[in-house]
């Protein structure tokens, strides 16, 4: 048993950190002293991860090493703009398999401590995106990537903070007025419906098969009839988000009162319960599981709908709109900064939803 | 016998009661959504008709709100065998554009989806760090970025087919990843560690063992996956500026107000998604049949 222990991603983040010292200095406007730091704090870390450190000892010295060198570098872009050589892009690459072994570390560790598994199932997806934004700004920023092609997340960012008054007005308009009106009446109608057709079997052995079918057509495509309707303004877009959710809900609320089990049924029947008690107590709680489904399954549906449906005629906000004409004036820090915010938006409603599931269904076995 | 006549009153029947209920509602609402256009119309022109006349004048105006289902139905019929193939007007021309985005961009998610699943499953930090960054990219509205990749592609140069066809491997990818993900991993203990008595390798767990498992699990994402695909393709057409495909004639249709040629778009747009599911599915059977799979 040596003191040593190689491993494959230190091993390369060796060679690609020697590679780096044939290229120095970095860019343009970082001095060699700098581009030396990087390489030897590379090195070093990279050393010592090969030893046999207690795995919390490697992780720290994983995770400072890799992102002091990964901020250096960036640090280094300043008024430096596409002048990155080759040195630069290994050392990068250095410092990434230096990440990517603190990930590998951080995922072996054994804990008992529900905390802090829990802490580790944050950190290590936090790790992961932390870096693809740490290699998009360095290698669009390194490389010269035009701005019309791809912006770097700091540009984005900035109009972030720049323009929150017409990122607020868009969200007003597509996702307070569009998506949530739209997903209460089509989700709140979809659940309705099951409930009425639950009460009639024929009512229910036709629609499950019908509804199933129209859940998996292109619906999205009723946005222009839609926009004829009701105008162009956010009712018509509500109503194409209606009609998306509607079926996904009808279909899941059938399955799911459907899903009692003889059993429970026949106890239900031994208490001499009515219809609406059994469904009120029995069936629409197991019906639970089926119908947040279809309550997450719309959430990312209605932004889609309300989005799209903005490229067929809106009157000047709205987050589709904006996405459509900033595209066409090759403004794509905006566009950018417009799918920036749903993404947060469409993680929110999703998570607020499975936060609301685990609560109602606290019961079921893979809560447990 | 018995089972036939369940499958009569027991699926087909209801089945068909609510489509005719549709048909007729369709009907019901045609005359209310044109009726208030034909009031107005008569008024300036100081006619007036009742009962049976003024219903049918619902039913047949050129440019709709409401479109009746025959009217759609003739629409259909003169776009899909009433002109030529090549012809530009030609529905099954503009289904096949579509279509053919839709089949590369769910062979390359299909393919992506499995080597991600595959990565996943032997890799531990993939599965910590990728997966949910996975799950998390699907409540993103990707289809809003649609636009946007269409148009970055065509700056540098890449046109056609692909650009449309990237967008339904997006949408697609992910149900393939996070099912095949669940089927490889759905061998039990108890084969696993037969495969390990037998020394089999890695690699030979994977496709003796994890692979032919993950069969059922495979078809069942891919029909969500091909029905996403076909979605991506739609939406990828909006902005190319109307030139060929389903979601140019929905375009186009918008334009004109041409609610005949829109609701004549979708029926072709809905045959497609039914044709893929209905293909997957048969495919799916007979592959698990052939695996000896119990129906």
């Amino acid at each position: 048993m040596s003191a040593v222990r190689p491993n494959w991603q230190a091993l390369a983040a060796l060679v690609t950190g020697l590679i780096s010292l044939a290229g120095l200095p970095f860019t343009a406007t970082m001095g060699t002293g700098a581009s030396l730091l990087v390489t030897a704090i590379v090195l070093v870390a990279a050393i010592l991860s090969m030893l046999k450190l207690r795995p919390v000892a490697q992780a720290i010295i994983l995770a400072v090493a890799s992102h002091f060198a990964a901020w250096l570098l960036i640090g280094g872009l300043a008024d430096a703009f596409g002048t990155a050589g080759f040195g630069y892009f290994a050392a990068l690459a250095a410092s990434w398999l230096l990440a990517w072994r603190l990930v590998t570390v951080l995922s072996e560790m054994k804990f008992i401590a529900p905390v802090a598994k829990r802490t580790i199932a944050l950190i290590v997806p936090a790790i992961f995106g932390i870096w693809i934004l740490i290699l998009w700004e360095a290698l669009t920023r390194g490389a010269g990537v035009p701005f019309v092609l791809l912006p770097p997340p700091s540009s984005i960012g900035a109009r972030i903070v720049t323009s929150t008054n017409i990122l607020a007005a868009d969200f007003v308009q597509t996702v307070v007025k569009a998506v949530l009106v739209g997903y209460i009446i089509g989700t709140f109608s979809g659940f309705l419906v099951a409930v009425m057709a639950d009460r009639f079997r024929f009512l229910a052995a036709g629609l499950l098969p019908v509804g199933n079918m129209v859940a998996a057509l292109p619906m999205i495509g009723i946005a222009p009839i839609m926009v004829i309707w009701f105008g162009f303004d956010w009712q018509s877009k509500a109503a194409v988000v209606v009609v998306m959710t509607f079926f996904p809900m009808l279909v899941n609320t059938l399955a799911g009162l459907a899903a009692t089990g003889h059993m429970e049924r026949d106890l239900m029947r031994t208490y001499g319960a009515g219809h609406w008690q059994v469904l009120a107590k029995l069936r629409l709680p197991v019906a639970m599981p089926f119908i947040f489904n279809a309550l997450k399954i719309n959430s990312t549906l209605a932004l889609i709908g309300a989005i799209v449906a903005e490229f067929f005629g809106t009157p000047v906000v709205g987050m589709g709109f904006r996405i459509s004409t900033e595209v066409g004036r090759m403004n794509l820090d905006m566009v950018w900064a417009e799918i920036a915010l749903a993404a947060v938006v469409g993680s929110l409603f999703y998570g607020l939803l499975a936060l609301a599931e685990r609560i109602v269904t606290f019961w079921h076995p893979s809560y447990r | 016998m018995i089972a036939m006549r369940d499958f009569l009153t027991g699926r087909l029947v209801p089945v068909l009661t609510i489509l005719v209920a549709i048909v007729v509602i369709w009907y019901g609402a045609a005359i209310g959504l044109n009726g208030p256009v034909i009031r107005d119309f008569e008024k300036r022109a100081g006619e007036t008709s009742e009962g049976m006349a003024f219903i049918l004048k619902t039913w047949s105006q050129p440019k709709p709100t409401m479109p009746a289902p025959h009217q759609v139905a003739a629409a259909f019929w003169k776009y899909t065998a009433g002109v030529k193939l090549t012809s530009n007007r030609s529905l099954i021309y503009h289904s096949w554009v579509t279509l053919s985005a839709t089949l590369l961009g769910f062979a390359l998610g299909t393919a992506l989806g499995v080597v991600i699943a595959i990565s996943i499953v032997h890799v531990p930090a993939l599965d910590k760090s990728l997966l949910p960054w996975i799950i998390t990219s699907q409540t993103v509205p990707i289809l809003a970025v649609a636009p946007m990749i269409i148009v970055l592609l065509a700056a540098i140069g890449v046109t056609g087919l692909l650009p449309k066809a990237l967008i339904s491997t997006y949408l697609s990818f992910f149900p393939v990843a996070v099912g095949m993900v669940k089927g490889l991993r759905s061998p039990d203990t108890l084969h696993m560690d037969l495969m390990r008595t037998y020394s089999a390798s890695r690699a030979q767990v994977l496709w003796k063992l994890r692979i032919p498992a993950s069969v059922p699990f495979f078809f069942a994402s891919i029909k969500v996956a091909i029905a996403a695909s076909l979605i991506g393709a739609i939406v990828g057409e909006l902005p190319t500026g109307a030139v060929a495909g389903i979601g140019s004639k929905l375009l186009a249709g918008s334009y004109y107000s041409q609610t005949i040629d829109i609701f004549a778009a979708l029926i072709a747009g809905s045959i497609c998604a039914i044709l893929l599911v209905t293909l997957v599915d048969i495919t799916g059977r007979l592959v698990e049949r052939r695996m000896g799979a119990k129906t």
